[in-house]
This record gives C-alpha cells, structure tokens and sequence, in this order.
C-alpha cells in the first residue's frame, strides 16, 4: 500500500477545495452537534423529572384511619380518630420489613417569629419523615431522637416560611412562637415547590410529633396518619399485609377502623414518565441523525461525482484503483473525524449555552456521543467511499470524458 | 535497436447493443526511439481508439502490442496503470490539469503514483526540472487558473515527462490554442524531440503536423498513408516569421495608435 504517498494525495485533494471540505465537515458537526444537544437536553430534563417524581417520596405506604360516623353522616375517610400514636410504635417495632415509620400529625396555625407572624400548618413527626418523604434539609439539622424523646421545643421549617418570617436574617437559631410555645429553629428544609394540588409543600413547620401533642396542640395519642417506608415497590404488598395484619391484631375482634394504602401509582407514574422520556430522546436522537446523515450523504455523493474527472485523470497517469480508493476513504475519515470532534465539542458547548441561558438541566452521556459520532461517521465515510469506489472502477477514459 | 512501439493486426470493436462498431480493422506499426508522429483522421477514423491503444487506456480486441518490449495485451488493469506512469507520458486536448492546484503538485502528480516513490526533496527538484524544460520554472506557485492556455498546456507537458517517459502521447495537444500557442507548444515538442524524446501525437491541423517527422493518415479503421513529412516547419523559425509580421502590423498601424 502507498499509504504515506495516498495520505498526501488526500491531504493536497482536502487542501485543494476548502470550501468543499469544509461543508462536508459541516454535516458532520451538524448532525453530531444536534444529537449531542438534543440528547443532553432530554437526558437532563428526564433526570429532571424522575427527580421530582422521585422526590414525592418512593415507596410510601401510608396509613389513614377510617370515617368516623356522627349523628348519620358519615364523615369519609380519615376523619375518625382511630390512629394513634401507638399504632406507629407497634409498626416500627414488630414490622421487620418497615425501613422508617412515622406518624404524621398536622394542624393549621399562626406562627410569630423576628416580629412577623404567617399561618402556616404545622406538623408533628418523627426524625424519619425526611427519609421516607425523600426531604432532605437545606441547612441546619434534624431533630434528634433524644429531642423527641424529651418532646424537646425544636423546630424545623419549610422554605416559605423562613422567608415570610425571617426575610434578611439566617433563621437558623431564631425563635419563634407557635400558639404562644417558643421553638428554636434547628434546621430549614430544601425546597420542594408545589405538590399535584397546588398546595405549597414549603409552606409547613415541623416540630417532633411528642411536643406537637403535648406542648402546642394537646392531641392525646391520635394522628392523622402514618406513613411507612418499603424497601423497595416490590416488597410493597407483603409490607401492606403485614402492616394490616398487625393493625387488626391489635384491634381484637371489631371492624377495622384504618385503610392501608401505597403510592403505588406514583412508581407507576414515575416509570410511566421514564419511559415516555426515552422514547421522546429516541426519537429526537433518530430524526436528528436521519436528518444530518442525509446532509452527509447528499455533500458526499455530489462531491465524489463533480470528481469523477479528477479521478480519469489519476487513473491515466498511473493511479491503482485502490489508490482511489484509499484516497476517497482517507479524505472522508479525516473529515469524520475533525467534522465529529468539533461536533461534540459543539454539541456539548450548544447545549451548556442553552443550559446556562434557560436554566435547564443538561446531561452528556458518553453513548449519546458515541452514537452520533458511530453513526456520521459510518455515513461519511460509506458515502464518501462507494462512489468513488464506482469511479475508481471506471475506464479512465470515460472518467476523463465524464463532464 | 528493437522499437518503442510494435502493434501488429490491432484490431478494435465496440459493441453498442446488437451493433458491432469495428474502430480499429488491422493496424500493423512500428515506432523507433526519437521519432515525431503525426497521427491525422477525421473523426470517427479510429485515430483516437488507436491513440487510447497506445497508450494503454484501451485494450485492442485481438492483436498484439509491445511497448518497450512489454507485451500489453496480457497486462491487468494495474499492470497497465504502472506501464503508464513509468512507460508513457501523456498531453490532452483540455490540459486536464487538477484544478485549485499548483504547477508544482500537478507535475508531482504521477511521482506520487509511481512505484518506487522518491523523497519528496527529490520529487520537487524534478517537478522544478521538468517545468524548467518547458519554460515555466518562475511559475512553479501558480494556479492553473492563474496560467494562459498555452502556459497550462506547458505545465501538461512537464507532468507528462516528470517519470522519464519511454513515449509521450498527445491527444490534440493544441486543439484548444490559438495558432501563435499552437506554435510555442509545438516549439516545446520540437526541443524534447531533439532531447531524444519519442513523440505521438493525433492532430487534424495539416499546418500542425507539418512541425512532426512522419505523418500517418488514418481512415475507416485503416493506415491509408505512412511517410515523412516533406518541407517539415521549425517552430522557432515559424514564431519569428509570427513576431515579425505582427511588429510589422503594429508598424503600420502606429500612426493611429495611442503614441
């Protein structure tokens, strides 16, 4: 092989027709740089989303007592005052598979502090609850079981009331009164924005479940409800029996006054949602490496045909076939690979550009690249090689005669 | 001395559907080291499928062909590629220059292709000797867009004779120029033949051929007339007959011009 001798034909050819050269690089960037771009915009908007759905709390089976009946009217569901406190314990102490449980307790109220004052609903838990409700704390610190244990007045609070009540001071260590009960702010909340409803999750303040009974509101014993962490969704079920089982149990022989349910239709969501997003980016993907392929094919074809004289002409003065050959592949992979590098450079800088400008999440992925890069460049190089294949097989003279 | 070319009952037919065409019926020719041929037809003679024959761009149907002693017929495809970057040297009617590309890299061009590649220090300074023979050495940098007709054709000329050429072929090598460049070129072909230089050249110019040593009239596929060429044309003498009339038009004509 002339290797040496036919990578200096291709380089003096590339050299020759810049503007060609460049345009044939250019669909290559282009179809690298938009599958790039548009995969790591739909990567991370699909992160995006399975973070907040993730962030609703997986794997929650929540516990809500029955309806209460008074004077006929039934009340519906929850509003009996069938839960209790100890109902919570029992779970957590006799339900192996149960990964955290906590009682949720929750009652509106006006909340003063650093002079301001805002209603907010206040809630009584315990420690776990930003385990299994995925809630992680933005600054400061939980509770501790010792502060629940000894119902100590402590207090962890939702972003929007940190900014109602403590608008330029760091809340952390502040006072506020809640029903006239000082609380210590210990810890805020990251913010979680609105839930399905429309209701503001940041809007709350968390106090343990033991000083929001007996030092605010004086519940005796009853909750609202309990929620309960799974280990996974497919231990769900047996955990949701278990827990029934253990409920019934310890309420002998009379109806059962609870209803045991999951978010079993959050995971379905969630996987619902996953799986239409990467549909969505496989479409997106294949539309955009159609698209820039076709671009590569099209500069390719026109470019080895408007060469077929070029290529009589080195075929009367002592080309091989092969040296034709060589030559077309070697031009088309050097274009390959400038045309993909600057692609995923670009790609990547397009898509970091928007990321910065619309404040939208981006993710590269190595396979994304790979993809696109395989794929232009198996195009490129296909297209640039098999008509010049074609003409490298021609009789010269009718390559010369070719106009 | 054996001759550089030896054809003998060439024969060529091209078959176009159910119609055999019969372009070349049984040429027998023999061409000796420094001679200078004119080959002349009408169109539809043969004389271009004979000049593909020579040069190794087509294969006759039946015959036998020896270049050099080299008995073509039995060569492949590649076989016949390398016969013709070291054995021939050929000039076309459109220059056929590669576009966008200096002098210098056309005239490299066939050194690239040759089987036993030299360095390219060496390569430049024989692309610089082959064009210092046609007188274009000073434009070794230029385009061929940047180069007149004839000047192009001299740059065609160079690359035909870079690899050493036992014969250089040229197919109307001064079809597209006018006659003053027609007489420059033949000036050069003239000079290389003097050199040693084994030249064929097709042409339909009568005027042109008579610059040649022989002259072969080819018609219907057939060798009608072989013989030298009588009261032959020096091209330096021609060009100053040239320069002399037209000094002498400006010189009637000067009354009336701009000075």
């Amino acid at each position: 092989m002339r290797l040496l001798a036919t990578t200096i034909i291709a380089l003096r050819a590339l050299r020759r027709n810049k503007l060609r050269s460049a345009l044939t690089a250019l669909g290559i960037i282009i179809g690298v740089g938009a599958v790039i771009t548009m995969v790591s915009i739909g990567n991370g908007a699909k992160a995006q989303v399975e973070a907040q759905v993730a962030s609703l709390g997986r794997n929650v089976i929540t516990i809500l007592p029955g309806s209460a009946t008074t004077a006929g009217a039934r009340g519906g569901q929850g509003s009996a005052n069938t839960l209790t406190v100890d109902d919570a314990l029992a779970i957590q102490r006799e339900v192996s598979g149960a990964v955290a449980v906590s009682p949720e307790l929750r009652q509106g109220a006006q909340v003063l502090g650093n002079g301001l004052n805002w209603r907010t609903s206040v809630h009584g838990v315990a420690p776990e609850f930003t385990a299994i409700r995925a809630w992680p704390l933005a600054e400061g610190r939980l509770f501790t079981d010792a502060e629940l244990r000894s119902a100590a007045k402590v207090a962890v609070i939702g972003t929007t009331v940190a900014k109602q009540l403590f608008p330029d001071v760091d809340p952390l260590g502040q006072n506020i009164r809640i029903n006239n009960v000082p609380f210590q702010v210990v810890g805020v909340l990251s913010p979680k924005g609105f839930n399905f409803f429309g209701q503001d999750q940041d809007d709350c303040v968390h106090l343990p479940y033991t000083s929001f009974m007996s030092r605010v509101f004086r519940w005796r014993n009853t909750v609202n409800n309990i929620i309960v962490e799974a280990p996974s969704a497919a231990a769900m079920p047996r955990l949701q029996q278990e827990i029934a089982d253990l409920l019934q149990q310890r309420r002998g022989g009379r109806e059962p006054d609870f209803t045991v349910r999951n978010q079993l239709e959050l995971a379905q969501t969630a996987t619902e949602t996953s799986r239409t997003m990467t549909a969505l980016l496989g479409a997106i993907a294949g539309v955009s490496l159609l698209v820039g392929g076709i671009g590569i094919m099209n500069i390719m074809l026109v470019s080895v045909t408007e060469r077929t004289r070029e290529i009589g002409i080195r075929l009367a003065i002592g080309a091989h076939d092969r040296d034709i050959r060589l030559q077309f592949l070697i031009e088309a992979m050097i274009l390959s690979m400038i045309g993909g590098a600057i692609g995923v450079l670009g790609g990547i800088g397009l898509a970091q550009t928007l990321s910065n400008l619309n404040g939208w999440p981006v993710l590269v992925s190595t396979s994304s690249i790979t993809l696109a890069v395989g794929f232009s460049a198996f195009v490129g190089v296909a297209f640039g090689f098999y008509p010049a294949h074609k003409a490298a097989k021609l009789d010269p003279i009718d390559a010369l005669r070719f106009e | 001395m054996s001759p550089v070319v030896q054809l003998r009952d060439i024969r060529r037919t091209y078959r176009n559907g159910e119609l055999e065409v019969h372009a070349v019926r049984g040429i027998s020719l023999e061409i000796h080291a420094g001679e200078f041929i004119a080959i002349m037809g009408a169109s539809g003679s043969g004389k271009s499928t004979l000049m593909n024959t020579l040069g190794c761009l087509d294969r006759p149907t039946s015959g036998s062909y020896l270049l050099d002693g080299v008995d073509v017929a039995s060569l492949d495809r590649e076989a016949r590629a390398d016969l013709r970057n070291q054995k021939l040297g050929f000039v076309f009617q459109g220059f056929n220059l590669l576009p966008r590309t200096s002098a210098l890299e056309n005239v490299e061009l066939p050194m690239l292709y040759a089987q036993n590649r030299v360095s390219s220090t060496e390569m430049k300074r024989r692309a610089m000797a082959a064009l210092g023979i046609v007188g274009l050495a000073q434009r070794a940098d230029h385009l061929p867009s940047q180069l007149s007709g004839g000047q192009q054709q001299r740059v065609a000329i160079a690359r035909a004779l870079v690899n050493e050429p036992r014969l250089l072929l040229a197919d109307e090598p001064t079809g597209n120029l006018d006659s003053k460049t027609s007489v420059e070129v033949m000036g050069v072909f003239q000079r290389l033949n003097e050199q040693g230089i084994t030249i064929v050249m097709v042409t339909h110019e009568l005027d042109i051929a008579q610059y040649c040593k022989r002259i072969l009239v080819v018609r219907d596929g057939l060798v009608v007339r072989d013989e030298p060429v009588t009261g032959r044309l020096i091209a330096a003498e021609e060009l100053k007959k040239l320069l002399g009339a037209e000094a002498a038009a400006q010189l009637t004509s000067a009354p009336f011009g701009a000075k």
